[in-house]
């Protein structure tokens, strides 16, 4: 097996028994990245010296028998995670030049472990998106065909760690962009809890939705991950002081006895293939011995019209420093997505209108938060599909925004109620990956770990890569 | 035609920001001690609004806010929150300004000054913007200033005079000053005044007039007697004529001595104000109000009348000596470090007459130069009285205005006399002697 496509864990063991040095897996990465990356766009900064001058440190830390969790180990961050001295865009225009002079609470985590950043990855911009086109970089194409979007907006993350550009990647998540991207691409990805993950550095969309995540093959690397990321930040806020637990600990528990919900609104009108799919997702699920529940979540269908409220809304707001006269470029810049979002914003908080829209909204939030409250009285933890449909073609929804803000549907209320959510692979239609998305209550990413460790044990999906092994 | 109107009535309301005296500023770790600093010295991710930077409130900002309320007599509502007030403007680095919309930290307290009682509206925490200059066709930006924590203390349209804004400002001024939580300095900025004022031509009406004028711009209590009553005068120059003032922005301009317009508001601003997602709602218990409560100082107004009984004090001495909070503390000690030996009313002539510096004498020192000062020497009584003729022999003109009746010309024999004998000795004996000579 070429380095490159390692997990994390793996690539760990054959560190420390010097099998090969950081520099040789970093290499592996870069290379695959200068091989890739012309066709797949999943970069927009690579950061060749910089990575090969860490995984040199690495190598001699760990000869010097330094144990960190993430030492010497190759990883993307998405170019929305602010990098001191490293240019950090967004994929829009307006950054294209902007260096922040300050690293994110989650990168120096990163550093402190020992990881090596290869380079930023490429998004749709601002994180506006669900595809992975809307990028002023280019499109991202998925590696597994390159016909397909890779989803977004987290797009050149999830590529990167599917194609073996990378062991691991960063990732943000405000209403599905972690989940969807990874199950287009076959891997895991997490969105942690709200505030699980200090958001200090990472360029905000939506600042109540916003949850800082990753994505990596497998969900014990997953786990491995989070170990790192978790934890109270004093640069936010948001972030409790709810203990991190040892997410690997109880990944070898399995499921037996679990009650896991499906949520009659989140099967209606998916289409017929995923469903297929799904019903054989629970049957493995059922023989793990899960108990699989029928539940419902009465105010779901709500749940794109209140994120298409507050969302813009917050947006709207988050944009108005990007003014061009301290850093970047001016506002002619912003691409259309983003100009409609700070339209749509900017009308639904304006005086006549902010009660009908806004605290509206806020009030149906509520509720949604409530529907899975209720719901955790019955079930452990839910599970449904990550995405209504198969992945589409590039261009396929580019003019139809409506049709694209749907493509997050199952995603959202996740985003709204701030729990945590793993999406995990489960299995290929016509080729292309698909995904399931485990859904717990808040703080609950150790149980979370728990289920999708032992499905993917029983699946194996992950072994499958789109390239040679 | 010009009409004198003579039912009508002023009406002022008053916007007042205070910086706190924090060491950091709001919501970032950066120092706020900005005056006279380097630009852009003091200053982090953070207040510079970059990409991805978060604000974290500050603690002691939020209790000395509520601290200020609970001075001012205002409900403490157990749950408040900040929100994003967005609005654009260079110095203004994140393109909102975080500050608290409907549910500030205080609400509806009042304050009584001379027996009438002012309405307060509510006081609610903000940030400080950054400060712009324009040199040579170009505009710089500090940011030193950007996220110093300010507390704004909004009034009900109470006021109907200038006077009466006046006492109230220097009041609150006070008030923060014993608090400790800002030096209020007016000069520094860390003051800033902003009146509403308008006027109605049916007195008898509680419905406010269709207009307003906010003057900002102030920077002493001095300019704002002036600007209210220029903008009375003002404004009713053109009520007789028959017509409405322009609700509008105006400036005080020191060298005009008048106010001059700055922006004429054609509708209200819309700030698209929502609840700030970056700062979790702050919940207060029952219990935590109470500390923040206890931990309060005595206030002007309860030392005053304290003075006034405990140390049997006039009015007017003790309305000087608890104008500044470190004088009245000064003056206790003094109190204490006397045993007895000196009363408090001869202290209290002492600090007031003299002008001490309390910085300079420690209040133990100060006792000992009261005793001394009331030492005199003995002297003999022939001796003087040689010396009063002597001085009214030299001094001709002396006697000739006291016989026109300027009784104050005494003051400067009585200088001459003490002058000669270079002693310390009773100035009442010799003012005796030279009134039994003079007749």
């Amino acid at each position: 097996m070429k380095l490159n496509n390692l997990t994390i864990k793996k690539a760990m063991q054959g560190l420390k028994d010097r099998q090969y040095s950081s520099v040789e897996l970093v290499t592996a990465c870069l290379d695959q990245i200068r091989m890739r990356n012309q066709n797949l766009n999943a970069f927009i900064t690579v950061c060749e010296d910089k990575a090969l001058e860490q995984a040199k440190q690495a190598d001699v830390l760990i000869k010097d028998g330094q144990d960190l969790p993430l030492l010497g180990i190759p990883i993307a961050a998405k170019d929305i995670f602010s990098t001191k001295g490293v240019k950090t865009t967004a994929a829009s225009k307006v950054l294209d030049s902007y260096i922040p002079p300050y690293d994110a609470t989650v990168i120096s985590k990163l550093k402190n472990a020992g990881a090596v950043i290869v380079g930023k990855t490429n998004l749709d911009a601002w994180a506006h998106g669900s595809s992975g086109e809307n990028s002023d970089f280019g499109a991202v194409k998925n590696p597994w065909n390159e016909e397909y979007v890779p989803g977004g907006s987290s797009s050149g993350s999830a590529v990167s760690v599917t194609s073996g550009m990378a062991l691991a990647a960063t990732g943000t998540d405000t209403g599905g962009s972690i989940r969807l991207p990874a199950s287009f691409t076959n891997i895991v990805g997490l969105k942690p809890t709200y505030g699980r993950v200090s958001r200090y550095g990472i360029i905000a969309m939506a600042s109540s939705l916003d949850c800082v995540g990753h994505f990596t093959k497998t969900v014990e690397d997953s786990a491995l991950f989070l170990n790192v990321t978790a934890g109270k930040d004093s640069f936010d806020a948001t972030t409790p002081p709810e203990i991190v637990p040892d997410y690997l600990k109880s990944l070898p528990n399995g499921i037996n006895g679990l009650r896991i919900g499906v949520p009659k609104e989140y099967i209606e009108g998916i289409e017929p293939e995923i469903f297929n799919n799904f019903k054989s997702s629970l049957k493995i699920l059922g023989k793990l011995g899960a108990e699989i529940i029928n539940i419902s979540l009465p105010n779901t269908e709500y749940g794109i019209a209140v994120y298409y409220i507050i969302q813009p809304a917050e947006v709207s707001s988050n944009l108005a420093r990007f003014d061009g006269i301290r850093y970047g470029n001016d506002r002619a810049s912003f691409g259309n997505e983003a100009k409609r979002r700070i339209m749509l914003g900017t009308f639904t908080l304006s005086v006549g209108y902010y009660d009908a829209y806004y605290k509206k909204a806020m009030k149906v939030r509520t509720l949604i938060i409530q529907d899975f409250e209720n719901a955790y009285k019955k079930v452990d933890a839910i599970v449904s599909p990550v995405s209504p449909t198969v992945v589409w073609k590039i261009g396929e929804k580019v003019n139809d925004p409506l049709k694209m803000y749907l493509s997050d549907v199952l995603t959202v209320n996740c985003n709204l109620a701030g729990i945590p959510g793993l999406s995990v692979p489960s299995g290929f239609i016509q080729g292309l990956p698909v995904g399931i998305q485990f859904l717990g209550p808040k703080f609950s990413e150790e149980l979370l770990f728990r289920i999708g460790h032992t499905f993917e044990q029983e699946t194996r999906f992950f072994e499958k890569t789109p390239y040679e092994l | 035609m010009k009409k004198r109107l003579m039912n009508y009535k002023v009406i002022i309301g008053l916007e007042v920001h205070v910086e706190l005296k924090t060491q950091s500023k709001m919501f970032c770790g950066c120092l706020t001690d900005y005056f006279g600093q380097k630009p852009n010295s003091h200053t982090c991710p953070v207040c510079l609004g970059l990409p991805g930077a978060l604000p974290v409130p500050n603690q002691q900002a939020i209790e000395w806010c509520v601290q200020i309320g609970l001075a001012l007599n205002c409900q403490i509502p157990l749950f408040a929150k900040f929100d994003r007030k967005n609005y654009f403007y260079p110095d203004l680095s994140k393109g909102y300004q975080i500050s608290q919309y409907d549910e500030p930290f205080c609400l509806g307290g009042h304050i009584q000054i001379k027996g009438k009682k002012f309405g307060i509206t509510r006081v609610h925490m903000e940030e400080d913007t950054g400060k712009l200059t324009h040199e040579g066709g170009s505009s710089l930006i500090d940011f030193n200033r950007s996220g110093v924590p300010l507390v704004e203390i909004v009034t009900e349209p109470d006021f109907d005079n200038a006077k009466d804004v006046k006492a109230y400002l220097q009041k609150l001024q006070q008030i923060v000053r014993y608090l400790g939580v800002s030096d209020a300095d007016m000069e520094k900025g860390q003051m800033r005044l902003e009146p509403n004022i308008s006027i109605t031509l049916n007195s008898n009406s509680k419905i406010l007039p269709k207009y307003k004028v906010e003057v900002k711009n102030i920077n002493s209590f001095g300019f704002v007697e002036k600007a209210i009553d220029f903008e009375i005068k003002r404004q009713l120059e053109i009520l007789e004529k028959g017509d409405t003032p322009k609700q509008e922005t105006r400036g005080w301009d020191e060298e005009k001595n008048g106010t001059v317009s700055q922006r004429v508001k054609e509708e209200a601003n819309d700030y698209r104000y929502f609840p700030e997602p970056d700062i979790p709602p702050i919940r207060w218990t029952a219990k935590q109000i109470e500390i923040l409560k206890s931990q309060i100082p005595e206030l002007p107004d309860e030392k005053l009348t304290r003075f006034e009984k405990e140390f049997s004090l006039s009015m007017y001495d003790a309305e000087i000596l608890v104008k500044d909070d470190q004088q009245a503390n000064y003056f206790e000690q003094a109190v204490k470090d006397a045993s007895g030996k000196v009363t408090p009313k001869q202290i209290a002539n002492y600090i007031i007459n003299k002008k001490i510096s309390i910085d300079e004498i420690l209040p133990a020192k100060l006792i000992e130069d009261i005793l001394t000062a009331n030492k005199t020497e003995e002297i003999n009584i022939n001796e003087l009285r040689a010396i009063v003729q002597k001085v009214l022999q030299d001094n001709p003109k002396v006697t000739a205005e006291f016989k026109n009746g300027k009784e104050n010309v005494i003051q400067f024999a009585i200088g001459q006399v003490m002058y000669i004998i270079k002693k310390k000795i009773d100035v009442n004996i010799v003012r005796k002697l030279i009134l039994e000579e003079l007749k």
